[in-house]
């Protein structure tokens, strides 16, 4: 289960962004922020690659001790961020890549939403994303 | 999948809708008409963009929806090589026949393809140019950076 997930516009600034209400929760929006570097340096390695390795899906952007962050680009350049526990017993890469999924769905969704304003906040994840990130009791 | 005779009743409306303020008085009088008429064609010309606007705003969540399961675009080309097969098929299979003459029935089209680039990271200019029904031609302007 996702500990945050975050939706960045194509400009770099944060669409939708949701972390379980633990204390400080500003390190994940650092987190968040910081693998945004990553997620560049992956976009353009991709497209200097000679490799046929088109995919949506980044993988691991990178770990730290407590915490695993996964990557996903669309083709509008709107990023996905996630942050994972990982003490949780490996999810695996399936896992993952079906959450992100799920996410593309639900933003192709807003996006189509004739009321939504392209590049507003969004409100309308809390449902799905709460389906996604860890129960807190 | 929904009929697409829907699609042509509700833009016939949009167009009927938004000229009925501004009759057109066609393109061969307005340039006589161009001394006293300046407001009405300036009312025309918010009409085109609303159209526009509007054919942008749909072109923006088909070029969310329509490249979901394709691979990552890498440049230019493949944006153009999307544009060309996949959503053209998508959007104008069901209307082929159904273009017209006037530039008002364009703008909507014209804004669909401006919004469905522009998603796609691509800002151009697209204009309509009709030499000889039914072949419509869409020049679009990229300009460089």
């Amino acid at each position: 289960m996702a500990v945050c997930i975050a939706v960045i516009a194509k400009e770099n600034y944060p669409l939708y962004i949701r972390s379980t209400p633990t204390e400080n929760e500003l390190k994940f929006h650092y987190m968040v922020h910081t693998s945004l570097d990553v997620v560049d340096e992956k976009i353009s390695a991709m497209g200097k690659a000679l490799v046929d390795q088109r995919e949506l899906y980044l993988g691991l952007l990178y770990p730290t001790e407590d915490y695993k962050v996964y990557g996903y680009v669309t083709n509008s350049k709107v990023k996905f961020v996630m942050v994972v526990d990982s003490s949780n017993t490996a999810l695996r890469d399936n896992e993952i890549r079906s959450m992100f999924r799920k996410l593309h769905n639900s933003y192709t969704d807003v996006m189509c939403n004739p009321f939504y304003n392209p590049g507003d906040r969004i409100q309308a994840f809390d449902n799905m994303v709460t389906s996604m990130m860890i129960q807190v009791c | 999948m929904a009929d697409t005779v829907l699609f042509e009743f509700l833009h016939t409306e949009m167009v009927a809708e938004l000229w009925a303020h501004d009759p057109d008085p066609g393109p061969g009088v307005s340039a006589g008409l161009r001394g006293e008429e300046a407001g009405a064609t300036k009312g025309q010309k918010m009409s085109l963009s609303v159209l526009e606007g509007m054919g942008f705003r749909v072109g923006q969540a088909l070029g969310e929806r329509l490249p979901r399961e394709t691979l990552a675009f890498r440049e230019e080309l493949d944006v153009l090589k999307f544009l060309c097969k996949d959503l053209w098929v998508a959007v104008f299979q069901k209307q082929m026949d159904s273009l017209r003459t006037n530039h008002q029935f364009l703008a909507f089209t014209c804004g669909l393809l401006r919004g469905a680039l522009y998603t796609l990271g691509i800002e151009s200019v697209v204009t309509a140019s009709v030499a000889a029904l039914p072949v419509c031609k869409f020049q679009v302007v990229i300009p460089k950076s």
